[in-house]
């Protein structure tokens, strides 16, 4: 029927298993080459534009580190649900409500100094990101519920609940009725580590945070634990793990994770609370958990890869007059791609219809 | 007052229509063994281009196979990448929500300001003048109709037609279909193309006749919540029907309760469906031993077939 | 009895998966009239063979002929429509749909269902397999089940009936009845081919038997006219092991359950009502059962997967009924699961890793960070106590065959020197092989000092090594007896739950 086979190999192939994200990158540049061909653009050029002039200063390098890194933060979280089979979807929102409430400390405590403010924006936004992925997770332990639905019906929420926040209670009287906090104090920024940039303290939270993630996952055996409950429930059963605590775990993780990216947000180029503090960051992370292999080192580089796609849509903007939504094309393509590239690990694929059988 | 609680009905209906096809066409999908998050993406695809055929053509039902052809083309991509492929479904179908959500976006931007002939509702002179029977029962968008009378097609195949209960066997057990001889990789095909059909439709009901216009995202979640709605219905259609109004009903509310002029800020309101969704989800997933009853045994699960 | 052309003849059959044969250029032919056995222990490459003659599978080389001609059997429709049937070891049936519907579904016809009805009604009444068309599968015992494929093949009136390892699901009376239906079929000129393991069956049922060792055929002979030990060299290649054990020693009771319930862990399984056992040191207690009464039930509440009353299971007389697999772990309890992979193992992770599942108690973990060092050694040890044919303490389990797999979990099991070990089907897909040295190591087990419980389908391997045998029917459990005070056929008939399953 098909004009191609699989036929399943004897042991997984961890060539295939690294060479499909890569594999998946190159098939949507490619894709991208034949779209802004189509689009009337020089494919060449526009590649370019998108791809290389957005790095290719100093200013830039920060700007790609600056987004890689709530990417990476929200990743790392996120994986450590998904090696365990906790699908939390609702990172968007756990890093909105996380901005939420460290914004209610910045604004409450604008008086106090750097060194009390910012470390409870960080405890505060982290509590909250857990919090609101407690929901979910206390739903499924008790109630059976899809995480998938409930986290992502939380999304919406807590987006509303930020435009609420913004144009109600917290707006800033001083702001002639724009939807915005007002801006925080300085002591509530995290300060700028390199020159020239706009890179911030908030990058080596980032760093901190993946590394105790991989010890997590490696060392431990609470990490052990997880991976086992993922790959075999049965087996996880058999071990005397408790599938609740794999969901709270999951959970919880990348809630906090996702609450501290909000912090940084907002404590970093943002500077206040706005009816939106992320362009799709808890999404875009999704895609950068499974395009790393759900591993902290190939999480970093997806999410280098991942930053580069959205100064890319804004380059495009500007230098090609595209929609920025072109961003999310590439995203959801790559994304495609690499599941698609996927199958190699587990199957070769063998062109042409089935051999005739053999007379002897 | 009657004229009131039947103008609520008729809203109510309207509202849940785009909800009740998505959720029959995931339901399908469903019940061959496959979970489909991609619903999201796919009403977003058909809602945009119904929208742009109809713009070109001012033909909207031609907008409307437009949109089936193109949620079922989505549908096509998720069929390769999770069917085929035995990719991750929770994986795949994210990848297709998203891949949906930016392609509407930037195919549909040029668009956002324009303006289409409807599908208008239906207009039977002796009928739809009756006093309280006319805006009841014969006033509706013909989309409404075709809602209802989907619900009972699945009903019957599902049931009462062979086809149907083959389908079932492969949702239940995918080995044993293979090893009796039933194509299985084909049969989930067609049951995803239906499900991605579905979800075009419904997308275009919402920018073609409910609305009509296009924004992106202009879904808010519905795919989602259709993907609830296949669980609070344990897989039944006419269930499905019964779940959707009530979510229709929940989004009204919301009007109903600003035009009743009670102070609530309008972010609050529009909380409500998703809340009702969490609340409906959590309640029923508490009875396991009735979800494993009646979820089809295989769903979620990849399935190579060994030759 | 042989006549003319086979009915169905094979010949240089060979199919590859990867580097493995699972079948090498085998002859076969299968007579009208005839029962003809197809014999060999598990991984023998009977299945795979059953599949290639049902067109599940392709063969890569080989002719097949049917009733003379050459044929090319695509797929089960083929097959069907030639006139073969096939009963599958591990039932195609779909639990939620009822008789009459599943036997639809193997039908190529359109589903009527009255018709239906009144034709399944009459086969299976006319070949003592009487069946319900209106009930649903999922509320049918095992027998039963067998019972639908057993018809649903009969309404073709097939030419040829291929039954995979029919027997492993029945008691000694059914398997009986098993065989009048079968004869009966024979005299009409069916043509049966009967794929088993089980030697004393294929010398009381077949004409003809054709051997297969490691996907080869290494014999063909008349059953009837060899004894069991020539048979057993013919499949194995060597004599039949037993297991060298002496009598038992029984010190304190070890393990305990007392007025054990349980509700059923999901809607298809069998509660537990007021189990009472007693494991003492130094014994082994059998539990025989057919499966689907209630084992999975026994086995989760006893290794703690399932808690309960404090005092419903105890430990060496501490009741720990309340406290979960880990903890019991810790009072000295092993325990080798009926899946190997997914269960007592996990197939992507290493042997160093697997050992983590069960042992990681005993000093392989540290302030919670794992000591991959300690780890490893542990599992090389297991790997050397058994002779485990893996590359390493590296190598992931899924590369393991089952026998060797097994091999290795009952030695982590085992180094944990426990006090208690229970055993789910042992033996179960494991080769003659590893099988013996498993019952070998099961007894060594006792002599040192051990309680252990074995809950096992097969019967021959209970009577072989347990010392006392108990049944469990329906969720309920018979008292222990010694098992030189009874008898297969005694047994046979309480694991049906039919009365007098007192000692013959």
């Amino acid at each position: 029927m098909a004009p191609f086979r699989l036929e399943a190999r004897n042991a997984p192939s961890s060539l295939a298993k690294w060479l499909a994200p890569p594999l998946a990158a190159i098939a949507m540049v490619a894709c991208g080459f034949v779209l802004f061909a189509v689009l009337g653009k020089d494919p060449v050029a526009a590649l370019h534009a998108f791809f290389v002039a957005p790095v290719a200063t100093r200013y830039g390098i920060g700007e790609l580190l600056l987004k890689a890194s709530p990417l990476a933060l929200i990743a790392t979280g996120l994986a450590i649900g998904y090696r365990a089979n906790v699908w939390n979807i609702g990172a968007e929102g756990q890093l909105a409500v996380g901005a939420i409430a460290a914004g209610g400390v910045a604004l409450a405590l604008d008086a106090s100094g750097p060194l009390v403010v910012l470390p409870l924006m960080f405890v505060a936004g982290a509590l909250a990101g857990a919090l609101w992925a407690a929901i979910p997770a206390w739903l499924r332990t008790r109630c059976n519920a899809n995480e998938i639905l409930t986290s992502l019906m939380l999304v919406y929420i807590a987006t509303l609940l930020l435009s609420y926040m913004v144009h109600g209670p917290w707006r800033d009287p001083e702001g002639f009725n724009f939807p915005q906090s007002r801006m925080f104090a300085a002591s509530a920024l995290l300060p700028v580590i390199v020159e020239g940039t706009r890179l911030n303290a908030g990058t080596l939270v980032t760093l901190a945070v993946v590394a105790a993630a991989w010890l997590f996952v490696a060392r431990t055996l609470v990490g052990f634990e997880m991976r086992v409950a993922g790959l075999a429930p049965g087996a996880a059963q058999y071990a005397g793990v408790s599938p609740a605590k794999v969901v709270w775990i999951g959970m919880l993780c990348g809630g906090a994770c996702a609450g501290v990216a909000g912090v940084n947000e907002i404590a970093g180029p943002i500077g206040q609370l706005l009816p939106s503090v992320s362009p799709g960051y808890g999404f875009a992370a999704i895609i950068v958990a499974f395009v790393g292999r759900l591993h902290p080192a190939g999480i970093v580089v997806a999410s280098l890869l991942m930053s580069l796609l959205y100064l890319g849509g804004e380059a495009a903007q500007v230098a090609l007059a595209l929609p920025s939504s072109i961003t999310g094309l590439f995203q959801g393509t790559l994304l495609l791609f690499l599941l698609a590239a996927d199958v190699l690990i587990h199957y070769r694929v063998r062109i042409g219809a089935r051999t005739a059988m053999a007379t002897p | 007052m009657i004229d009131t609680l039947v103008g609520i009905v008729a809203l109510t209906l309207a509202a849940g229509t785009p909800l009740v096809i998505a959720a029959l066409g995931e339901l399908v999908v469903e019940r061959s063994g496959v979970l489909n998050l991609g619903v999201e993406g796919m009403m977003l695809i058909g809602a945009v281009a119904g929208f742009i055929v109809t713009v070109h053509t001012h033909m909207p039902w031609l907008g409307v196979a437009a949109a089936i052809v193109a949620g079922a083309a989505m549908a096509l991509v998720f069929a390769i990448v999770a069917v085929s492929l035995q990719a991750n479904q929770v994986a795949s179908g994210l990848a297709l929500s998203l891949l949906g959500i930016g392609l509407s976006a930037f195919v549909g931007q040029p668009y956002v300001a324009a303006v289409v002939d409807p599908i208008k509702a239906i207009n039977w002179p002796p009928l739809s003048s009756l006093p309280v029977l006319g805006p009841l029962l014969f006033a509706y968008n013909p989309l409404v109709y075709v809602s209802v009378a989907l619900a009972a097609g699945v009903h019957l195949f599902l049931l009462h037609s062979r086809a149907g209960l083959v389908l079932r066997a492969v949702g239940e057990s995918p080995r044993s279909a293979h090893a009796i001889g039933y194509r299985v990789l084909a049969i989930r095909y067609a049951a995803v193309l239906f499900g991605g059909a579905c979800a075009g439709l419904a997308g275009a009901y919402l920018s073609l006749a409910f609305t009509p216009l296009w924004s992106e995202g202009m879904t808010s979640g519905r795919g989602w919540i259709a993907l609830a709605l296949v669980v609070f219905a344990t897989w039944r259609p006419y269930r499905v029907l019964l779940g959707a109004w009530l979510f229709g009903a929940v989004t009204l509310a919301q009007f109903q309760v600003q035009a009743a002029g009670i102070e609530i800020a309008p972010q609050l309101l529009a909380m409500l469906p998703y809340a009702a969704t969490i609340v409906v989800l959590a309640w029923m997933s508490r009875d396991a031993a009735a979800i494993r009853r009646h979820s089809p045994a295989s769903l979620g699960k990849p399935f190579h077939p060994q030759r | 009895m042989t006549h003319g052309n086979a009915r169905l003849e094979l010949a240089g059959i060979t199919k590859r998966y990867g580097d493995v044969v699972a079948n090498d250029a085998i002859d076969l032919a299968v007579h009208a009239g005839e029962i003809h056995a197809l014999l060999g222990e598990n991984g023998a490459g009977k299945s795979t063979l059953s599949k290639i003659i049902y067109g599940v599978v392709r063969p890569d080389a080989g002719t097949l002929r049917w009733e003379g001609r050459a044929v090319e059997i695509a797929s089960p429709g083929d097959a069907r429509r030639l006139g073969i049937g096939m009963v599958f070891q591990h039932f195609s049936l779909f639990e939620s749909l009822r008789v009459v519907d599943n036997i639809a579904l193997g039908e190529d016809g359109p589903a009527s269902g009255a018709a239906l009805s009144a034709s399944i009604r009459g086969i299976s009444h006319a070949y003592g397999l009487p069946l319900d068309p209106s009930r649903y599968v999922h509320t049918m015992s095992v027998g039963e089940r067998q019972r639908v494929e057993i018809v649903r093949c009969l309404l073709q009136s097939p030419k040829l009936l291929v039954m995979d390892e029919p027997t492993s699901v029945l008691t000694p009376q059914a398997v009986e009845r098993l065989f009048a239906t079968l004869r009966s079929l024979a005299a009409e000129g069916t043509a049966i081919l009967y794929i088993s393991h089980k030697l004393a069956e294929i010398r009381a049922l077949c004409d003809r038997a054709t051997i297969l060792r490691d996907g080869r055929v290494t014999g063909e002979c008349d059953p009837r006219a060899e004894d069991q030990a020539s048979l057993a060299r013919m499949m194995i290649g060597s004599d039949l092991p037993h297991p060298r054990h002496r009598a038992a020693i029984p010190g304190a009771t070890m393990l305990a359950a007392r007025a054990l319930d349980l509700p059923a862990g999901d809607p298809f399984g069998t509660p537990l009502a007021g189990v009472d056992l007693d494991v003492r040191a130094g014994e082994i207690v059998g539990i025989a059962g057919i499966s689907g009464n209630g084992q999975r039930e026994l086995l989760a509440a006893l290794s703690g997967e399932r808690t309960t009353r404090a005092d419903a299971v105890a430990i060496d007389g501490v009741g720990v009924g309340h406290l979960g697999i880990a903890a019991r772990r810790r009072h000295g309890l092993a325990y080798v699961p009926e899946e190997r992979q997914g269960r007592g193992a996990v197939p992507e992770l290493s042997l160093a890793d697997n050992t983590l599942l069960s042992a990681s108690p005993q000093g392989l973990v540290r302030h919670g960070i794992v000591d991959r060092r300690a780890t490893r050694a542990r599992a090389r040890d297991a790997i050397a106590a058994f002779r485990v044919k893996a590359a390493g303490p590296d190598a992931l389990a899924e590369t393991l065959s089952g026998g060797n797999l097994q091999k290795f979990i009952l030695a982590r099991e085992m180094q944990q020197s426990p006090k208690v070990l229970i055993a789910a089907q042992p033996t179960w897909g494991v080769d003659i092989g590893a099988s013996a040295e498993i019952r070998q190591a099961l007894v060594d087990l006792r002599d040192a000092g051990a309680a252990v419980l074995v809950v096992s389908e097969d019967l021959d391997e209970l009577f072989e090594i347990a010392d006392r045998i108990a049944v469990i029917a329906r969720g309920r459990l018979s008292p222990a007896m010694p098992v030189t005070g009874t008898d297969p056929e005694a047994i046979g008939l309480a694991m049906a739950g039919e009365p007098g399953a007192r000692a013959a």
